[in-house]
Protein backbone atom coordinates (compact mmCIF):
# COMPACT_ATOMS: atom_id res chain seq x y z
CA UNK A 1 0.00 0.00 0.00
CA UNK A 2 1.37 3.30 -1.11
CA UNK A 3 1.26 6.77 0.98
CA UNK A 4 -1.64 8.66 0.05
CA UNK A 5 -0.22 11.41 -2.03
CA UNK A 6 -2.49 13.79 -0.96
CA UNK A 7 -0.90 14.17 2.63
CA UNK A 8 2.40 15.90 1.32
CA UNK A 9 4.84 15.49 4.01
CA UNK A 10 5.55 18.46 6.35
CA UNK A 11 2.23 20.72 5.11
CA UNK A 12 0.42 19.38 7.91
CA UNK A 13 2.98 20.99 10.43
CA UNK A 14 3.38 24.23 8.10
CA UNK A 15 -0.24 24.82 8.92
CA UNK A 16 -0.53 24.41 12.26
CA UNK A 17 2.19 26.36 12.78
CA UNK A 18 0.88 28.97 10.68
CA UNK A 19 -2.80 29.02 12.39
CA UNK A 20 -0.29 30.07 15.66
CA UNK A 21 1.17 32.62 14.04
CA UNK A 22 -2.02 33.97 12.76
CA UNK A 23 -3.48 33.91 16.66
CA UNK A 24 -0.28 34.40 18.71
CA UNK A 25 -1.10 38.21 19.05
CA UNK A 26 -4.57 37.91 19.31
CA UNK A 27 -3.69 35.91 22.03
CA UNK A 28 -1.08 37.97 23.33
CA UNK A 29 -3.22 40.69 23.59
CA UNK A 30 -5.95 38.77 25.57
CA UNK A 31 -3.36 37.41 28.23
CA UNK A 32 -2.01 40.62 29.13
CA UNK A 33 -5.74 42.28 29.32
CA UNK A 34 -5.29 40.01 32.10
CA UNK A 35 -2.41 41.05 33.60
CA UNK A 36 -2.19 42.85 37.33
CA UNK A 37 0.73 45.09 37.15
CA UNK A 38 1.33 48.03 35.38
CA UNK A 39 4.73 46.57 33.20
CA UNK A 40 2.86 45.49 30.30
CA UNK A 41 5.18 42.61 29.33
CA UNK A 42 5.97 41.13 32.61
CA UNK A 43 3.59 38.62 34.17
CA UNK A 44 2.61 39.90 37.64
CA UNK A 45 -0.51 37.79 38.23
CA UNK A 46 -4.50 37.65 37.43
CA UNK A 47 -6.51 40.46 37.24
CA UNK A 48 -9.61 41.51 35.75
CA UNK A 49 -9.02 45.30 37.34
CA UNK A 50 -8.69 46.71 33.53
CA UNK A 51 -12.11 46.06 32.28
CA UNK A 52 -13.80 48.27 34.47
CA UNK A 53 -10.80 51.10 33.67
CA UNK A 54 -10.99 50.52 30.25
CA UNK A 55 -15.25 51.07 30.35
CA UNK A 56 -14.95 54.04 32.28
CA UNK A 57 -12.31 55.78 30.28
CA UNK A 58 -13.90 58.32 28.87
CA UNK A 59 -11.91 58.75 25.62
CA UNK A 60 -13.14 55.04 24.99
CA UNK A 61 -16.58 55.46 25.82
CA UNK A 62 -16.93 57.95 23.52
CA UNK A 63 -15.31 56.38 20.43
CA UNK A 64 -16.80 53.39 20.95
CA UNK A 65 -20.22 55.59 20.81
CA UNK A 66 -18.87 56.54 17.46
CA UNK A 67 -17.80 53.60 16.17
CA UNK A 68 -21.19 52.08 16.76
CA UNK A 69 -23.22 54.75 15.42
CA UNK A 70 -21.30 55.27 12.23
CA UNK A 71 -21.22 51.02 11.79
CA UNK A 72 -24.96 50.69 12.10
CA UNK A 73 -25.90 53.96 9.94
CA UNK A 74 -23.22 52.61 7.65
CA UNK A 75 -24.37 49.09 7.67
CA UNK A 76 -28.08 49.72 7.22
CA UNK A 77 -27.60 52.27 4.45
CA UNK A 78 -24.77 50.36 2.81
CA UNK A 79 -26.76 47.41 2.75
CA UNK A 80 -29.80 49.06 1.41
CA UNK A 81 -27.99 50.66 -1.64
CA UNK A 82 -26.23 46.79 -2.11
CA UNK A 83 -29.64 45.32 -1.55
CA UNK A 84 -30.87 47.47 -4.27
CA UNK A 85 -28.25 47.13 -6.93
CA UNK A 86 -27.94 43.51 -6.39
CA UNK A 87 -31.90 43.40 -7.88
CA UNK A 88 -31.19 46.03 -10.73
CA UNK A 89 -27.71 44.15 -11.75
CA UNK A 90 -29.46 40.68 -11.51
CA UNK A 91 -32.89 41.52 -13.32
CA UNK A 92 -32.51 42.59 -16.92
CA UNK A 93 -33.32 46.20 -17.88
CA UNK A 94 -29.92 47.65 -16.91
CA UNK A 95 -28.18 48.51 -19.97
CA UNK A 96 -24.93 47.03 -20.89
CA UNK A 97 -22.43 49.88 -20.24
CA UNK A 98 -23.86 50.98 -16.90
CA UNK A 99 -23.92 46.92 -15.55
CA UNK A 100 -20.35 47.42 -16.86
CA UNK A 101 -19.84 50.53 -15.20
CA UNK A 102 -21.48 49.07 -12.14
CA UNK A 103 -19.16 46.01 -11.39
CA UNK A 104 -16.53 48.17 -12.01
CA UNK A 105 -17.17 50.53 -9.11
CA UNK A 106 -18.34 47.48 -7.01
CA UNK A 107 -14.43 46.20 -7.35
CA UNK A 108 -12.70 49.09 -6.98
CA UNK A 109 -13.00 49.47 -3.58
CA UNK A 110 -11.83 46.56 -2.72
CA UNK A 111 -8.52 46.87 -5.30
CA UNK A 112 -7.60 50.43 -4.73
CA UNK A 113 -5.44 50.76 -1.60
CA UNK A 114 -7.07 51.76 1.25
CA UNK A 115 -4.58 54.50 2.03
CA UNK A 116 -5.62 56.04 -1.35
CA UNK A 117 -9.80 56.06 -0.31
CA UNK A 118 -8.21 57.13 3.00
CA UNK A 119 -6.80 60.40 1.35
CA UNK A 120 -8.48 61.21 -1.48
CA UNK A 121 -11.55 60.67 0.40
CA UNK A 122 -10.35 63.55 2.92
CA UNK A 123 -9.35 65.90 0.25
CA UNK A 124 -12.39 65.38 -1.34
CA UNK A 125 -14.10 66.62 1.87
CA UNK A 126 -11.89 69.45 1.93
CA UNK A 127 -12.54 70.45 -1.62
CA UNK A 128 -16.21 70.69 -1.13
CA UNK A 129 -15.63 72.18 2.97
CA UNK A 130 -17.88 69.11 3.83
CA UNK A 131 -17.24 69.16 7.97
CA UNK A 132 -20.29 67.45 9.76
CA UNK A 133 -18.05 65.81 12.15
CA UNK A 134 -19.34 62.52 12.26
CA UNK A 135 -21.37 61.90 9.21
CA UNK A 136 -18.26 62.83 7.07
CA UNK A 137 -16.90 58.89 8.61
CA UNK A 138 -20.28 57.66 8.20
CA UNK A 139 -20.09 58.40 4.41
CA UNK A 140 -16.80 57.16 4.01
CA UNK A 141 -17.95 54.06 5.52
CA UNK A 142 -21.09 53.53 3.43
CA UNK A 143 -18.81 53.61 0.31
CA UNK A 144 -16.37 50.56 1.29
CA UNK A 145 -19.55 48.78 3.16
CA UNK A 146 -21.48 48.55 0.01
CA UNK A 147 -19.09 46.33 -1.85
CA UNK A 148 -19.02 43.83 1.43
CA UNK A 149 -22.24 43.99 1.47
CA UNK A 150 -23.56 42.85 -1.95
CA UNK A 151 -21.82 39.65 -2.41
CA UNK A 152 -23.42 37.51 -0.30
CA UNK A 153 -26.69 39.31 -1.64
CA UNK A 154 -25.67 38.30 -5.27
CA UNK A 155 -24.29 35.06 -4.30
CA UNK A 156 -28.15 34.57 -2.77
CA UNK A 157 -29.69 35.83 -5.10
CA UNK A 158 -28.30 33.69 -7.85
CA UNK A 159 -29.61 30.53 -5.82
CA UNK A 160 -33.47 31.55 -6.29
CA UNK A 161 -35.24 30.41 -9.02
CA UNK A 162 -36.82 32.87 -11.66
CA UNK A 163 -40.33 30.87 -11.10
CA UNK A 164 -40.46 31.58 -7.63
CA UNK A 165 -41.62 34.98 -8.15
CA UNK A 166 -43.35 34.15 -11.48
CA UNK A 167 -45.41 32.05 -9.86
CA UNK A 168 -46.57 34.87 -7.20
CA UNK A 169 -47.30 36.74 -10.38
CA UNK A 170 -49.43 34.16 -11.45
CA UNK A 171 -51.12 34.16 -8.53
CA UNK A 172 -52.06 38.52 -8.94
CA UNK A 173 -49.38 39.56 -6.81
CA UNK A 174 -47.89 42.71 -8.09
CA UNK A 175 -44.06 43.46 -8.19
CA UNK A 176 -43.65 44.87 -4.80
CA UNK A 177 -45.93 41.86 -3.50
CA UNK A 178 -44.01 39.51 -5.02
CA UNK A 179 -40.76 41.32 -4.11
CA UNK A 180 -42.01 41.67 -0.03
CA UNK A 181 -43.60 37.86 0.18
CA UNK A 182 -41.31 35.67 -1.94
CA UNK A 183 -37.70 37.27 -3.37
CA UNK A 184 -37.07 38.80 0.18
CA UNK A 185 -37.79 36.12 2.53
CA UNK A 186 -35.76 34.15 0.53
CA UNK A 187 -32.67 36.85 0.54
CA UNK A 188 -32.26 37.53 4.56
CA UNK A 189 -29.49 35.17 5.06
CA UNK A 190 -27.85 37.03 2.71
CA UNK A 191 -28.83 40.19 3.78
CA UNK A 192 -28.43 39.26 7.36
CA UNK A 193 -24.56 38.20 5.74
CA UNK A 194 -23.95 40.80 3.84
CA UNK A 195 -24.75 43.62 6.70
CA UNK A 196 -23.05 41.63 9.07
CA UNK A 197 -19.69 41.63 6.86
CA UNK A 198 -20.17 45.34 6.37
CA UNK A 199 -20.79 46.27 9.92
CA UNK A 200 -17.73 44.47 10.66
CA UNK A 201 -15.70 45.90 8.71
CA UNK A 202 -16.87 49.41 9.32
CA UNK A 203 -15.95 48.53 12.63
CA UNK A 204 -12.61 47.40 11.96
CA UNK A 205 -11.78 50.24 9.68
CA UNK A 206 -8.77 52.46 11.04
CA UNK A 207 -6.83 53.89 8.06
CA UNK A 208 -9.88 55.56 6.51
CA UNK A 209 -10.98 56.68 9.48
CA UNK A 210 -7.76 57.91 10.89
CA UNK A 211 -7.43 60.55 8.25
CA UNK A 212 -11.32 61.40 7.22
CA UNK A 213 -12.58 61.78 10.79
CA UNK A 214 -12.49 65.24 12.24
CA UNK A 215 -11.22 65.96 16.16
CA UNK A 216 -13.95 64.48 18.60
CA UNK A 217 -15.13 62.39 15.79
CA UNK A 218 -12.25 59.41 16.16
CA UNK A 219 -13.76 55.95 16.74
CA UNK A 220 -12.28 52.70 18.42
CA UNK A 221 -9.73 52.21 16.08
CA UNK A 222 -8.36 55.53 16.14
CA UNK A 223 -8.76 56.03 19.52
CA UNK A 224 -6.64 52.62 20.44
CA UNK A 225 -4.47 53.70 17.77
CA UNK A 226 -3.78 57.21 19.64
CA UNK A 227 -2.94 55.49 22.86
CA UNK A 228 -0.77 52.74 21.58
CA UNK A 229 1.31 55.41 20.00
CA UNK A 230 1.74 56.85 23.74
CA UNK A 231 2.86 53.50 24.98
CA UNK A 232 0.31 50.25 25.55
CA UNK A 233 -1.40 50.17 29.09
CA UNK A 234 -3.04 47.22 30.43
CA UNK A 235 -6.38 49.18 29.99
CA UNK A 236 -5.86 49.53 26.37
CA UNK A 237 -5.15 45.62 26.12
CA UNK A 238 -8.48 45.29 27.68
CA UNK A 239 -10.25 47.75 25.40
CA UNK A 240 -8.68 45.77 22.50
CA UNK A 241 -9.96 42.61 23.88
CA UNK A 242 -13.25 43.42 24.00
CA UNK A 243 -13.36 44.48 20.57
CA UNK A 244 -11.75 40.96 19.08
CA UNK A 245 -14.23 39.60 21.29
CA UNK A 246 -17.01 41.38 19.60
CA UNK A 247 -15.83 41.13 16.11
CA UNK A 248 -15.29 36.94 16.31
CA UNK A 249 -18.63 36.62 17.56
CA UNK A 250 -20.00 38.69 14.28
CA UNK A 251 -17.84 36.59 12.70
CA UNK A 252 -19.54 33.33 13.96
CA UNK A 253 -22.88 34.59 14.20
CA UNK A 254 -22.23 35.08 10.18
CA UNK A 255 -21.67 31.86 9.50
CA UNK A 256 -24.27 29.95 11.58
CA UNK A 257 -26.78 32.28 9.30
CA UNK A 258 -25.38 31.43 6.30
CA UNK A 259 -25.22 27.53 6.93
CA UNK A 260 -29.04 27.80 6.11
CA UNK A 261 -29.75 26.91 2.76
CA UNK A 262 -32.33 28.81 0.48
CA UNK A 263 -34.50 25.67 -0.31
CA UNK B 1 -35.81 58.61 -21.92
CA UNK B 2 -37.54 56.80 -18.97
CA UNK B 3 -35.50 54.56 -16.82
CA UNK B 4 -36.45 50.84 -16.57
CA UNK B 5 -37.55 50.12 -12.62
CA UNK B 6 -34.16 48.04 -12.49
CA UNK B 7 -31.63 50.90 -14.00
CA UNK B 8 -34.50 52.92 -10.31
CA UNK B 9 -33.14 50.23 -8.34
CA UNK B 10 -29.26 51.19 -9.35
CA UNK B 11 -29.40 54.91 -8.71
CA UNK B 12 -28.24 54.82 -5.18
CA UNK B 13 -25.80 52.94 -5.72
CA UNK B 14 -24.56 54.97 -9.25
CA UNK B 15 -24.94 58.02 -7.32
CA UNK B 16 -22.89 57.41 -3.86
CA UNK B 17 -19.83 55.61 -5.76
CA UNK B 18 -19.81 58.19 -8.09
CA UNK B 19 -20.20 61.08 -5.75
CA UNK B 20 -17.68 59.81 -2.66
CA UNK B 21 -15.59 57.87 -4.43
CA UNK B 22 -15.13 58.30 -8.47
CA UNK B 23 -14.94 61.87 -7.69
CA UNK B 24 -12.40 61.77 -5.06
CA UNK B 25 -10.16 59.43 -7.06
CA UNK B 26 -10.20 62.34 -10.05
CA UNK B 27 -9.80 65.08 -7.62
CA UNK B 28 -6.46 63.58 -6.33
CA UNK B 29 -5.49 62.99 -9.94
CA UNK B 30 -6.37 67.13 -10.77
CA UNK B 31 -4.15 68.05 -7.59
CA UNK B 32 -1.60 65.53 -8.82
CA UNK B 33 -0.85 68.44 -11.05
CA UNK B 34 -1.02 71.21 -8.81
CA UNK B 35 1.30 73.05 -6.75
CA UNK B 36 1.40 72.60 -2.83
CA UNK B 37 0.16 74.84 -0.50
CA UNK B 38 1.96 74.93 2.64
CA UNK B 39 -0.77 75.79 4.95
CA UNK B 40 -1.87 72.30 3.53
CA UNK B 41 -4.25 71.63 0.20
CA UNK B 42 -3.31 72.60 -3.55
CA UNK B 43 -2.68 76.16 -4.67
CA UNK B 44 -4.91 76.35 -8.02
CA UNK B 45 -2.27 76.53 -10.89
CA UNK B 46 -0.93 73.76 -12.92
CA UNK B 47 2.40 72.28 -12.07
CA UNK B 48 4.48 69.33 -12.59
CA UNK B 49 6.26 69.85 -8.89
CA UNK B 50 4.34 66.51 -7.60
CA UNK B 51 5.88 64.15 -9.75
CA UNK B 52 9.35 65.80 -10.11
CA UNK B 53 9.70 65.04 -6.47
CA UNK B 54 9.70 61.95 -6.96
CA UNK B 55 13.21 62.43 -8.79
CA UNK B 56 14.25 65.60 -7.60
CA UNK B 57 14.35 68.07 -5.12
CA UNK B 58 14.07 71.76 -4.61
CA UNK B 59 16.88 73.90 -2.22
CA UNK B 60 16.19 76.75 -0.77
CA UNK B 61 16.35 78.63 -3.73
CA UNK B 62 14.13 76.84 -5.88
CA UNK B 63 16.95 74.93 -7.68
CA UNK B 64 16.64 71.55 -8.55
CA UNK B 65 18.74 68.95 -7.48
CA UNK B 66 18.77 64.78 -8.18
CA UNK B 67 17.55 63.06 -5.57
CA UNK B 68 16.97 59.73 -5.23
CA UNK B 69 15.87 59.89 -1.39
CA UNK B 70 11.51 58.50 -2.66
CA UNK B 71 13.18 56.82 -5.26
CA UNK B 72 14.75 54.66 -2.60
CA UNK B 73 11.44 54.65 -0.54
CA UNK B 74 9.39 53.22 -3.61
CA UNK B 75 12.04 50.77 -4.72
CA UNK B 76 12.54 49.49 -0.99
CA UNK B 77 8.72 49.03 -0.23
CA UNK B 78 8.18 47.36 -3.52
CA UNK B 79 10.91 44.86 -3.03
CA UNK B 80 9.34 44.11 1.08
CA UNK B 81 5.85 44.22 -0.96
CA UNK B 82 7.04 41.39 -3.43
CA UNK B 83 9.21 39.15 -0.72
CA UNK B 84 5.92 39.42 2.03
CA UNK B 85 3.81 38.19 -1.35
CA UNK B 86 6.45 35.32 -2.21
CA UNK B 87 6.45 34.36 1.56
CA UNK B 88 2.65 34.04 2.06
CA UNK B 89 2.71 32.11 -1.18
CA UNK B 90 5.42 29.71 0.26
CA UNK B 91 3.82 29.23 3.66
CA UNK B 92 -0.42 29.78 2.11
CA UNK B 93 0.29 27.27 -0.37
CA UNK B 94 1.16 24.33 1.53
CA UNK B 95 -1.59 25.69 4.24
CA UNK B 96 -4.26 25.73 1.28
CA UNK B 97 -2.93 22.17 0.52
CA UNK B 98 -4.08 20.70 3.78
CA UNK B 99 -7.19 22.44 4.41
CA UNK B 100 -8.15 21.50 1.13
CA UNK B 101 -7.53 17.79 1.94
CA UNK B 102 -9.34 17.43 5.16
CA UNK B 103 -12.70 15.64 5.34
CA UNK B 104 -15.84 18.04 4.46
CA UNK B 105 -16.47 18.86 8.43
CA UNK B 106 -12.98 19.62 9.16
CA UNK B 107 -12.76 21.94 6.19
CA UNK B 108 -15.34 24.04 7.31
CA UNK B 109 -13.59 24.06 10.85
CA UNK B 110 -10.27 25.15 9.22
CA UNK B 111 -12.00 27.83 7.01
CA UNK B 112 -13.46 29.58 10.39
CA UNK B 113 -10.53 29.43 12.29
CA UNK B 114 -8.36 31.56 8.96
CA UNK B 115 -11.39 33.77 8.41
CA UNK B 116 -11.55 35.13 11.85
CA UNK B 117 -8.27 36.59 12.04
CA UNK B 118 -9.12 38.30 8.41
CA UNK B 119 -12.27 39.75 10.37
CA UNK B 120 -10.57 41.04 13.46
CA UNK B 121 -8.87 44.22 13.92
CA UNK B 122 -5.81 44.72 11.99
CA UNK B 123 -4.79 48.01 13.92
CA UNK B 124 -4.97 45.24 17.34
CA UNK B 125 -3.42 42.45 15.87
CA UNK B 126 -0.57 44.51 14.69
CA UNK B 127 0.45 46.71 17.87
CA UNK B 128 0.17 42.53 19.40
CA UNK B 129 3.62 42.37 17.57
CA UNK B 130 5.05 45.03 19.54
CA UNK B 131 4.08 43.22 22.84
CA UNK B 132 5.91 40.15 21.63
CA UNK B 133 8.84 41.17 20.03
CA UNK B 134 10.15 44.26 21.67
CA UNK B 135 13.11 44.15 24.07
CA UNK B 136 11.16 42.88 27.15
CA UNK B 137 8.54 41.48 25.25
CA UNK B 138 7.63 37.81 24.83
CA UNK B 139 10.38 36.15 22.37
CA UNK B 140 12.77 37.78 24.62
CA UNK B 141 11.99 37.46 27.46
CA UNK B 142 11.79 33.27 26.90
CA UNK B 143 15.23 33.41 25.12
CA UNK B 144 16.72 35.14 27.94
CA UNK B 145 14.62 32.87 30.68
CA UNK B 146 15.98 29.51 29.01
CA UNK B 147 19.34 31.49 28.52
CA UNK B 148 19.71 31.15 24.77
CA UNK B 149 20.76 34.62 25.07
CA UNK B 150 22.12 36.98 27.53
CA UNK B 151 20.98 40.40 25.93
CA UNK B 152 17.92 41.00 24.40
CA UNK B 153 17.63 40.84 20.56
CA UNK B 154 16.28 43.87 19.07
CA UNK B 155 13.72 42.04 16.93
CA UNK B 156 11.22 45.49 16.30
CA UNK B 157 12.11 48.30 14.50
CA UNK B 158 13.62 47.02 11.58
CA UNK B 159 13.08 45.57 7.57
CA UNK B 160 12.08 42.31 8.78
CA UNK B 161 9.78 43.61 11.55
CA UNK B 162 7.64 45.39 8.59
CA UNK B 163 7.84 42.03 6.46
CA UNK B 164 6.83 39.83 8.85
CA UNK B 165 3.79 42.45 10.23
CA UNK B 166 3.16 42.27 6.12
CA UNK B 167 3.03 38.69 6.01
CA UNK B 168 0.86 38.51 9.27
CA UNK B 169 -1.66 40.99 8.13
CA UNK B 170 -2.54 39.31 4.91
CA UNK B 171 -1.44 36.12 4.76
CA UNK B 172 -5.16 34.48 4.87
CA UNK B 173 -6.02 36.79 1.67
CA UNK B 174 -3.55 33.98 -0.24
CA UNK B 175 -4.71 30.98 1.77
CA UNK B 176 -8.28 31.19 1.10
CA UNK B 177 -8.07 31.91 -3.27
CA UNK B 178 -5.88 28.85 -3.35
CA UNK B 179 -8.06 26.67 -1.10
CA UNK B 180 -11.05 27.68 -2.69
CA UNK B 181 -9.06 26.38 -5.98
CA UNK B 182 -7.89 23.34 -4.49
CA UNK B 183 -11.59 22.67 -3.10
CA UNK B 184 -12.82 22.63 -6.32
CA UNK B 185 -10.15 20.43 -7.91
CA UNK B 186 -11.11 16.46 -8.59
CA UNK B 187 -8.24 14.83 -6.45
CA UNK B 188 -9.06 11.83 -8.22
CA UNK B 189 -6.37 13.21 -10.44
CA UNK B 190 -3.50 12.84 -7.80
CA UNK B 191 -4.45 9.10 -7.51
CA UNK B 192 -4.48 8.76 -11.28
CA UNK B 193 -1.33 10.38 -11.60
CA UNK B 194 -0.30 8.10 -8.82
CA UNK B 195 -1.53 5.14 -10.48
CA UNK B 196 1.04 5.79 -13.14
CA UNK B 197 3.77 6.02 -10.98
CA UNK B 198 4.53 9.94 -10.54
CA UNK B 199 6.21 11.22 -7.81
CA UNK B 200 4.93 13.67 -5.31
CA UNK B 201 7.20 16.26 -6.73
CA UNK B 202 5.69 15.52 -10.35
CA UNK B 203 2.38 15.24 -8.81
CA UNK B 204 2.70 18.80 -7.16
CA UNK B 205 4.10 20.45 -10.33
CA UNK B 206 1.84 18.98 -13.09
CA UNK B 207 -1.21 18.46 -11.32
CA UNK B 208 -2.09 20.33 -8.22
CA UNK B 209 -0.11 23.22 -9.44
CA UNK B 210 -2.31 24.17 -12.58
CA UNK B 211 -5.33 23.58 -10.87
CA UNK B 212 -4.40 26.27 -8.21
CA UNK B 213 -3.20 29.07 -10.77
CA UNK B 214 -6.30 31.21 -10.51
CA UNK B 215 -6.00 31.00 -6.48
CA UNK B 216 -2.42 31.76 -6.58
CA UNK B 217 -2.90 34.52 -8.91
CA UNK B 218 -5.85 35.75 -7.00
CA UNK B 219 -4.40 35.65 -3.67
CA UNK B 220 -0.63 37.32 -5.03
CA UNK B 221 -3.33 40.52 -6.12
CA UNK B 222 -5.07 40.38 -3.06
CA UNK B 223 -1.50 39.80 -1.31
CA UNK B 224 0.10 42.41 -2.96
CA UNK B 225 -2.08 45.63 -3.40
CA UNK B 226 -2.70 46.36 0.29
CA UNK B 227 1.01 45.35 1.04
CA UNK B 228 2.60 47.51 -1.08
CA UNK B 229 0.41 50.11 0.27
CA UNK B 230 0.44 49.00 3.42
CA UNK B 231 0.64 51.89 6.59
CA UNK B 232 -0.02 49.66 10.00
CA UNK B 233 2.96 47.29 9.46
CA UNK B 234 5.30 49.87 8.63
CA UNK B 235 4.39 52.58 11.22
CA UNK B 236 3.57 50.43 14.04
CA UNK B 237 6.36 47.74 13.54
CA UNK B 238 8.95 49.65 11.55
CA UNK B 239 9.30 52.71 13.97
CA UNK B 240 9.21 55.45 10.95
CA UNK B 241 12.66 54.25 9.09
CA UNK B 242 11.13 52.01 6.89
CA UNK B 243 8.32 53.54 5.04
CA UNK B 244 6.16 51.99 2.60
CA UNK B 245 4.11 54.02 -0.15
CA UNK B 246 1.17 54.67 2.29
CA UNK B 247 3.24 55.66 4.62
CA UNK B 248 4.55 57.62 2.39
CA UNK B 249 1.47 59.31 1.31
CA UNK B 250 0.11 59.66 4.89
CA UNK B 251 2.90 61.76 5.27
CA UNK B 252 2.27 64.09 2.24
CA UNK B 253 -1.19 64.71 3.25
CA UNK B 254 0.05 64.96 7.29
CA UNK B 255 3.12 66.23 8.55
CA UNK B 256 4.66 66.73 5.26
CA UNK B 257 1.56 69.30 4.29
CA UNK B 258 2.85 68.22 0.48
CA UNK B 259 -0.72 67.47 -1.01
CA UNK B 260 -0.08 67.29 -4.86
CA UNK B 261 3.12 64.60 -4.34
CA UNK B 262 0.96 62.37 -1.94
CA UNK B 263 -1.65 62.71 -4.94
CA UNK B 264 1.23 61.95 -7.72
CA UNK B 265 2.37 58.91 -4.85
CA UNK B 266 -1.31 58.10 -4.91
CA UNK B 267 -1.85 58.34 -9.15
CA UNK B 268 1.25 55.65 -9.23
CA UNK B 269 0.29 53.48 -6.64
CA UNK B 270 -3.23 52.98 -8.43
CA UNK B 271 -1.11 52.78 -12.39
CA UNK B 272 0.56 50.11 -10.27
CA UNK B 273 -2.69 48.08 -9.33
CA UNK B 274 -4.04 48.55 -12.72
CA UNK B 275 -1.00 47.59 -14.69
CA UNK B 276 -0.81 44.52 -12.49
CA UNK B 277 -4.28 43.91 -13.24
CA UNK B 278 -4.51 44.41 -16.72
CA UNK B 279 -1.69 42.11 -17.12
CA UNK B 280 -3.28 39.36 -15.58
CA UNK B 281 -6.38 40.40 -17.63
CA UNK B 282 -4.62 39.95 -20.57
CA UNK B 283 -3.54 35.93 -19.68
CA UNK B 284 -7.15 35.32 -19.17
CA UNK B 285 -8.07 35.86 -16.04
CA UNK B 286 -11.05 38.30 -15.77
CA UNK B 287 -11.28 40.60 -12.29
CA UNK B 288 -14.26 38.39 -11.45
CA UNK B 289 -11.86 35.64 -10.74
CA UNK B 290 -9.90 37.99 -8.35
CA UNK B 291 -12.81 39.37 -6.86
CA UNK B 292 -15.50 37.05 -6.93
Amino acid sequence: MKANPKNMPGFGLVTWLGLAFLYLPIFAVIAFSFNSGRLVTVWEGFSFEWYPRALGNHDLQRATMNSLIVAVGATFIGTVIALAAALALHGGGVPKPVKTASYTMMALPLLVPEIVIAVTTMAFFAAINLRLGLINVLIAHIVFCIPFAYAPIRARIATIPKSMSEAAKDLYADEWQAFRHVTLPLLTPGIFSGALLAFITSLDDFIITLMVAPPGASTLPVEIYSKVKRGITPEINAAASMLLAFSIFIVLLSYIINRKKVI
Amino acid sequence: MRLSSGTKLLLPFLAVMTVFFMAPLCIALGYSFMAPDPMGGVKPAFSLSGYQQFLYSADLDGNLQWDTRYLEIIFGSTKLAVMATLACLLIGFPMAWFMATRPAHQRDAWMILITIPFWTNLLIRTYAWILILRSNGLVNRGLLETGIIDAPLELLYNPYAVGMGLVYSYLPFMILPIYSSLERMDWRLVEAAQDLYATRLRILWHVVLPASVPGIVGGTILVFIPTIGSFLAANLLGGGRNMMLGNLIENQFGMARNWPFGAAISVLLIAFVMIGLMLIARRGQGLKGVVG
